[in-house]
């Protein structure tokens, strides 16, 4: 048994279950794993946001949650925030609004931004309450968790971890390599 | 080398009528080029040379895992034999404090459920002092023990091939070992880079499909 650096491949393929933001016939997907509270997926998010707006059509960005429950004690809740959020079709707002206000993620603000995106806020507390979306969230966890996901945030391009830097320039360069091999 | 710098010859009669030479010699050492390339040869090689013990790779599949105690805080220790009968994961890492969140500690303690599925004990290990591990594992509420491989400093990494001299840490190295102690499955990375969890999962699937199987 023996396993390569740089090699670590998805194990579970994109699908329907996934929040995907492009088209599935882009040339090229991004995926990452990420974490709600994490200061470093905090810093990821404006350099996918500005990889989206450079390659728009041409790239499927995706989205699977790996919160790290021990050293981030919000990062479940906000998980769960984000797919109560999909279940009212408000996945990507939830999703970037939790980015942008990293710094205050209790139960109290979640609610607050439930409001504020004009989700169905009785639906949305019943569903943190009862934690409907846990089990979808340990999935992406243990799916990362298969796939060599070794921190947060850990990319995947076409199915491939990306173990270079995730700075602009950097994981742009990958992408563009993806694109044209 | 030796340079002569100065002789004394003394020359008399002793009190019983018997001549006396009696000389007295100064050298003095300086060394020469030639003589300070080979001492540092000596010494690079006296510093860098493996014990006798010491395995030249990470010990592979099949190995008798060497038993170790160390610390695990400034009272306790924990010895690997302690485990016998179950399944055990030896994580060796660089140090304490890597400046990521999903760092490999951090990331096996979510991971945790998932190890104890297979009833498998996980143990992390580097040359950090036992406040130095305490602190850390604090910081990321770990819930599995950090041992201090620190005096003499690497032993343990030593004897299981996977000490860094030149960086004098271990590697970034796993082991999986089964209930009798032996290992089943070794992987050492590049050192920059976290090998995450899934090879251990394989691994512990591996050996729980063969029991299951026996």
């Amino acid at each position: 048994m023996t396993q390569e650096s740089g090699t670590a491949k998805l194990t579970l393929p994109v699908g329907q279950r996934d929040h995907r933001r492009g088209p599935e016939t882009a040339q090229v997907t991004l995926m990452e794993y990420g974490d709600y509270e994490c200061p470093y997926c905090g810093k990821a998010y404006p350099i996918v946001k500005e990889i989206q707006r450079r390659l728009g059509e041409r790239l499927c960005f995706v989205f699977r949650n790996f919160p790290l429950t021990q050293i981030h004690p919000h990062a479940e809740h906000a998980a769960e925030a984000a797919e109560a959020a999909a279940g009212q079709e408000k996945f990507w707002e939830m999703h970037d609004h939790l980015f942008e206000h990293q710094q205050a993620l209790d139960d109290a603000h979640l609610v607050q931004y439930a409001i504020a995106l004009n989700l169905d806020k009785d639906t949305f507390v019943r569903e943190m309450t009862e934690h409907v979306h846990i089990n979808r969230v340990r999935e992406d966890f243990l799916s990362g968790v298969r796939s060599g996901v070794n921190g947060t945030p850990t990319f995947f391009i076409n199915g491939v971890r990306h173990d270079d830097s995730y700075e602009l320039e950097t994981l742009l360069a990958a992408i563009e390599a993806a694109m044209n091999s | 080398m030796w340079d002569n710098q100065d002789t004394l010859e003394v020359t008399g009669i002793s009190a019983n009528g018997v001549n006396v030479n009696i000389c007295i010699y100064a050298f003095k050492y300086t060394q020469s080029r030639e003589e300070e390339n080979i001492l540092s040869i000596h010494n690079d090689w006296r510093e860098n040379r493996p014990a006798q013990d010491e395995p030249p790779s990470a010990l592979p599949p099949g190995t008798s895992a060497p038993d170790f105690t160390l610390h695990s805080t400034p009272d306790q220790s924990v010895s690997l034999s302690d485990f016998r009968g179950q399944p055990v994961i030896l994580a060796f890492y660089p140090a304490d404090w890597s400046p990521v969140c999903g760092d490999q500690m951090a990331l096996y303690n979510e991971v945790l459920p998932e190890f104890r599925r297979f009833n498998a004990e996980l143990i992390g290990i580097s040359v950090d002092g036992v406040w130095c591990h305490a602190a850390f594992a604090k910081n990321r509420n770990l819930h599995f023990p950090l041992l201090a491989d620190f005096e003499p400093k690497g032993t343990v990494a030593k004897r299981y091939g996977v000490y860094r001299r030149p960086d004098g840490t271990s590697e970034r190295a796993l082991f999986v070992l089964d209930a009798q102690g032996i290992i089943r499955w070794s992987y050492v990375s590049p050192v920059g880079i976290n090998p995450g969890a899934d090879g251990i999962l394989t691994a512990l699937e591996a050996l729980k499909t063969e029991e299951t199987s026996q």
